[in-house]
């Protein structure tokens, strides 16, 4: 496969032909934040946290990172007064639901974010959508899924299939950037509900509360 | 039904079908679009067809249900043909009437025809209404002359005709060439050009390509797709398969909102109607082109009409739009190359065709060219459908074609493009219509919604209750568009309700900016118009409900309260019988006082009150006087005094 050159913060940087902006940023060493990003997934272009801007003929064009494909002859920010302002701006949206996540503690210190600009509400959720995109991506399983549309939007186990496959799997937890806590609390309300006649029965749940 | 294997037979039979036909046989038109439909013109069809039947006349008169017209407000609209005469607001009890006088003695029902409210005129005709009179009606005026159900209909008037064209002689390239000249510009809201569009798709190396039409409509308040699929379906689908030709497509969709009936009957009824008659399916006209359509009712999405995610909708799946920086005429419906286009961009089509592009050209602005049907809603005399030359000025459409504001209210503003549009005010009325020209002033032509707001009209609860709209339908799935809008929402409902505080307008900037850079998708980067160009043009009443907790139009309940003046109220104790909170105390002869505490702001005080005292205010910003004492309440007429 061929190779590219374009610039990233005013380093020169190769990549691969069809690599996106933040693998070829990756491949250099050059930091850029994310949050529903995972190298074994299909890019999803949710959290935004990846945007970078492009300059073109003079005027700049906001993109995000994880999509966008990298060419030969990019010249590409990073960061810039904008992009942190708007990066902050996320944060602070982000921490309104999960403000004890060590994840966007770490980057709302980077990037001076408020975690106290909105009002809380305690969802805990991010919709990352790591969970979601792992287990029907990698694990194949499809034991959870978004339910519901917009700000109502959820994170939900389908009980059925989680009772069967989640207690081998679980390779969706270590992902959840807001540590586990949604994921595990609404499996233990999904399997909480009556077990279907054939399903084999719970050993134990003393992993809730580990 | 017998197949059509050629042009010429097509054209044979449309002559047929005229030669059928007398031209001065009466006929009577009745619109049964939804908006008529919802008036009762289904039973105003039932009452001519059953008085003429019961006259004998069945053999000497037509009677149709038709497509929408337009002149909503006045519907049921009955147009009788050969000459035309219109009559606005039929009731069933109208009908014998109009069979008696109109069919029968050829005399005008002079009360059920429309009076020029400045003049006192009255207009027997269509064309001389001043709602339709000042506009250029080219695709929405067959609408009240088709039966949307026959295709017979249809043909009669010219239609497929731009088809026959195009099977009979054209190469795709030369149609796509025709659209290119003609500068379409997408009617769906974007106006990206239609014939660079098309050719993208062409270009695509993938031989499965697919074209599809946005029947998706979902602003608040906008209805000319609905009007268009429903009243005049063949238009839409003669324009589909023109584009399949000359994109190369064999399969195509229509993607029509569940909540569109009647318009879902309609276009699937044209589908099989044309199906039957060889104008769809293999060997179109006797000629080597095949293509099928398909008709996809969405449950509901307002971001469904968004392209990608109509598609990815179309596919099973959620209506997400897609992240991909890749646009969907190369890489769209199942990653094929997709043409997709709005109802009345492909409505324009087969007028293009058979007119030619210059044709089309002669008409509009610089950048945008041919009409464009618009929704004309709000505070406005005439409601309804408008269809206007490109370039006109917002000040002709709201007085000339509008009737302007009714109750001699004073005009404020008037929002067009959908909920992620933008308010104009009166300064900017002479702005001319165009594609380039709305997105200047902050706002966007979007699929042609208007609404036109009065004096009385919150500027800040307007930007709530579209912010609003807009959150309730963000798909969620990015965090500048779900979150961002969510908490601008709750910030301008605090605004509203007077819990604004120094800084808002600062964090609804910064949100704005969030979603405007770094949302997925159009409806997330477009969601903070309603703010920015509210924030634009009426800055002063986003300060005064900051910071004097005072609305000045006056109209948010919170910030707002009731008062009865006691020089002005004559004690006539309409507004004590009428209050439904039991909040005012009074008598006869007694000056009214409204308990604040138990007032619910409903406003019926200050409806019911004579407009010959006016005596109740609505007070912003301001304490309400403290109430008259008790033993001062009587009012003492002049004769009475000594």
């Amino acid at each position: 496969m061929s190779e590219i050159t374009l610039q990233i913060d005013g380093k020169e940087v190769r990549a691969k032909e069809g690599a996106t902006i933040l693998e070829a940023a990756q491949g250099a060493g050059i930091f850029i934040p994310t949050l529903c990003h995972h190298e074994k997934l299909e890019p999803f272009g949710a959290c935004r946290m990846c945007i970078v801007e492009l300059e073109k003929r003079g005027s700049t064009q906001i993109v995000v990172s994880c999509v966008y494909q990298a060419a030969d002859g990019l010249v590409v920010r990073t960061r810039s007064e904008k992009i942190d302002r708007v990066r902050r701006t996320i944060l602070e949206l982000l921490l309104a639901h999960a403000p004890d996540s060590f994840v966007l503690q770490d980057l709302a210190r980077e990037y001076g974010a408020d975690p106290n600009r909105f009002d809380k509400e305690g969802s805990f959720c991010i919709h990352c959508g790591l969970c979601v995109r792992t287990c029907a991506e990698v694990a194949k399983k499809n034991a959870i899924g978004f339910v519901g549309r917009g700000i109502n939007k959820e994170i939900s186990f389908i009980p059925e299939i989680a009772a069967r496959e989640c207690w081998d799997c679980k390779e969706c937890f270590p992902l959840c950037p807001t540590e586990a806590l949604q994921a595990a609390y609404l499996l233990a309300m999904g399997l909480r509900r009556p077990p279907a006649r054939n399903s084999a029965p719970l050993k134990n749940s003393s992993w809730m509360s580990t | 039904m017998e197949r059509l294997n050629s042009p010429q037979e097509l054209e044979n039979f449309r002559r047929e079908i005229l030669s059928r036909r007398d031209p001065d046989m009466p006929c009577i038109s009745v619109c049964v679009g939804s908006g008529c439909v919802a008036s009762g013109a289904n039973e105003v069809v039932e009452a001519f067809r059953s008085e003429i039947d019961k006259q004998g006349l069945e053999t000497n008169v037509d009677t149709k249900g038709t497509g929408c017209p337009g002149f909503c407000e006045r519907g049921p609209v009955v147009v009788i043909y050969p000459e035309e005469i219109c009559y606005l607001q039929v009731t069933p009890e109208d009908v014998p009437e109009i069979v008696a006088e109109t069919i029968q003695e050829k005399k005008v029902v002079e009360r059920l025809l429309y009076v020029d409210p400045e003049t006192g005129e009255k207009a027997v005709h269509e064309s001389d209404i001043s709602f339709y009179r000042n506009q250029e009606r080219n695709l929405i005026c067959n609408n009240i002359k088709i039966d949307s159900q026959k295709i017979e209909d249809y043909i009669a008037n010219g239609g497929y005709s731009a088809l026959s064209k195009v099977l009979g002689g054209m190469s795709p390239e030369q149609v796509l060439d025709e659209v290119k000249k003609s500068n379409l510009r997408g009617r769906g809201g974007a106006g990206f050009p239609a014939g660079i569009k098309w050719e993208g798709s062409r270009n695509a190396a993938d031989p499965v390509k697919y074209v599809i039409v946005n029947a998706d409509e979902g602003d608040p308040g906008a209805f000319m797709d609905r009007a268009l699929l429903e009243g005049n379906p063949h238009s839409v689908l003669e324009g589909l398969i023109i584009g399949a030709y000359a994109v190369g497509a064999k399969e195509g969709y229509v993607y029509v909102r569940h909540e569109y009936p009647l318009a879902v009957r309609n276009i699937t009824l044209a589908i099989e109607q044309a199906e039957a008659r060889g104008l769809l399916g293999s060997n179109i006209l006797g000629s080597d082109f095949e293509f099928r359509v398909m008709v996809n009712q969405g449950a509901g999405a307002f971001v469904c009409g968004e392209s990608t995610a109509l598609m990815t909708s179309l596919e099973g799946r959620a209506g997400e739009p897609r992240p991909k920086y890749v646009r969907s005429n190369v890489v769209g419906l199942w990653g094929r190359p997709s043409v997709l286009n709005n109802v009345e961009t492909w409505a324009n089509v087969p007028l293009i065709i058979n007119n030619g592009s210059e044709w089309f050209t002669r008409i509009g602005t610089e950048g945008s060219k041919g009409t464009k049907i618009f929704s004309l809603v709000g505070k406005i005399t005439n409601t309804g459908l408008v269809e206007v030359p490109m370039g006109i000025t917002l000040r002709e459409i709201v007085y000339k074609i509008g009737g302007g504001i009714p109750g001699g209210k004073k005009f404020k503003a008037i929002q067009t493009g959908g909920p992620s549009g933008g308010c104009i005010p009166e300064e900017l009325l002479d702005l001319e219509v165009g594609f380039d020209e709305l997105t200047r002033a902050g706002s966007m032509m979007g699929s042609g919604g208007m609404i036109v707001m009065d004096e009385d009209t919150c500027m800040v609860d307007t930007a709530r209750y579209f912010i609003e709209f807009l959150t309730d339908e963000s798909c969620g799935k990015c965090v500048p568009c779900r979150e961002g809008l969510r908490q601008m929402h709750k910030i301008l409902t605090n605004i509203t309700e007077g819990r604004g505080n120094d800084g808002d307008i600062e964090t609804l900037e910064v949100l704005s900016e969030a979603a405007g850079e770094a949302a997925l998708c159009a409806l997330g980067k477009s969601a903070p118009n309603p703010f920015l160009s509210t924030l634009k043009y009426f800055r002063d009443e986003y300060e005064a409900h900051i910071r004097e907790k005072r609305c000045p139009a006056p109209s948010c309940k919170q910030l707002i309260s009731y008062y009865i003046d006691p020089a002005t109220c004559q004690g006539c104790a309409i507004c004590v019988k009428k209050c439904p909170a039991g909040a005012i105390d009074g008598g006869k002869n007694r000056i009214s006082i409204i308990d604040q505490e138990k007032c619910t702001k409903c406003g019926t005080c200050i409806e019911v009150c004579p407009s010959r005292f006016s005596a109740v205010r609505k007070i912003s910003g301001e304490p309400v006087p403290p109430p008259v004492p008790e033993e001062e309440r009587n009012i003492v007429r002049g004769s009475q005094k000594q």
